[in-house]
């Protein structure tokens, strides 16, 4: 039952992520010809939406370093994915073959 | 809910800081106190360290039309309590300011507020009236997690709110307007991000049951299923 309803969590998981890529469809081109960016990050728009607030406002600070180009950026996230993934894998390796030695061993007692 | 870098009011700035720094301190003393009493939940405090790794660092796409992340939060709060996370939150925020250029130095302070303390005092919160209410084991993870998600990003809208007020509408008007980029595209998010707990979870209880019951998160007769 358990490993059931993980599975069907783990298919809403992944039906909420492909749904809004199947349903947002790109607007046409505005008057400039360009076109609309679609799935841009919510830290962007709010930035954006600070400059309609208030107009005169200037950021006081800028980042110290800033990824040279969306794919170091993207290089830097999957590494932080990956030291995260690895830690649970590493775990749940480590949890598995526990309980795995613990029932065999339990197995040998009862013998 | 990443505020930029230079995107809040010195005064703002600051404020937010000098307000996270004691959750952020006390968090550490208790990590340190726990990892010495207990050093068999270290394993733990990394399952749900790694976590909001791995989930603030996934950027989904949502129906509005823009992508934002979970934070994973959630899962740490339940297990080690609230001030837990502040600190493994601002390793986060750290990284992600530092090497990224996604949040910054300056409204570090700010997104730790959010993400690593009003998230995580809403999960714990939720997560034991859920459990007085006797509500089944798995929902009550799902609930406490994605309610810890959303509200992160409700805080991040009134932070911004407090500090850019709307012209004609004042902070009221500013937060629908933040809310509306920030909260609404959160809500299926949230959603995953409480599915996604609830699966670490259940992992957790099938494999780290007594740990479990020693932390207090679930009674002994639960474990047995």
């Amino acid at each position: 039952m358990k490993r059931y309803q993980n599975m069907l969590m783990m298919i809403a998981v992944i039906a909420l992520v492909a749904l809004p890529l199947w349903m947002v469809k790109r607007p046409a081109p505005g008057a400039d010809g360009k076109e609309v960016q679609i799935f841009a990050g919510s830290d962007d728009k709010a930035k954006d939406l600070v400059g309609t607030i208030s107009p005169d406002y200037k950021p006081w600070f800028t980042p110290l370093m800033e990824p040279p180009s969306g794919e170091i950026g993207s290089l830097l996230f999957a590494l932080q994915a990956a030291l995260g993934a690895g830690f649970i894998g590493y775990w749940y390796g480590c949890a598995r073959t526990r309980a795995k030695l613990d029932q065999a061993n339990h197995r040998a007692a009862r013998c | 809910m990443h505020i930029m870098e230079g995107f809040l009011p010195v005064k703002h700035a600051i404020g937010w800081s000098i307000a996270s720094a004691p959750f952020v301190a006390y968090g550490l003393r208790s990590i340190n106190k726990r990892i010495k009493e207990k050093p068999e939940q270290r394993m733990l405090l990394g399952v749900a360290a790694a976590f909001t790794f791995v989930l603030s660092a996934l950027k989904m796409p949502s129906v509005t039309g823009s992508c934002s992340h979970p934070t994973g939060t959630g899962l740490g709060a339940i297990l080690f309590g609230p001030v837990a996370m502040a600190p493994i939150g601002m390793v986060v925020l750290l990284f992600q300011a530092i090497l990224l250029a996604h949040g910054g130095l300056t409204t570090l302070g700010a997104n730790i507020f959010s993400m690593a303390i009003v998230g995580p005092f809403a999960a714990a919160a939720i997560y034991r009236l859920a459990k007085a209410a006797r509500l089944p084991f798995g929902f009550s993870i799902f609930l406490a997690a994605s309610c810890a998600d959303l509200l992160t990003y409700v805080t991040t809208s009134a932070q911004l709110a407090f500090a850019f007020p709307d012209p004609v509408g004042g902070i009221t008007a500013s937060f629908v307007k933040f809310a509306g980029v920030f909260a609404i595209t959160q809500i299926p998010l949230a959603i995953s991000e409480g599915l996604l707990t609830a699966v670490v979870m259940n992992a957790l209880v099938r494999f780290n049951s007594r740990e479990l019951q020693e932390m207090d998160v679930t009674a002994p007769q639960e474990v047995q299923a």
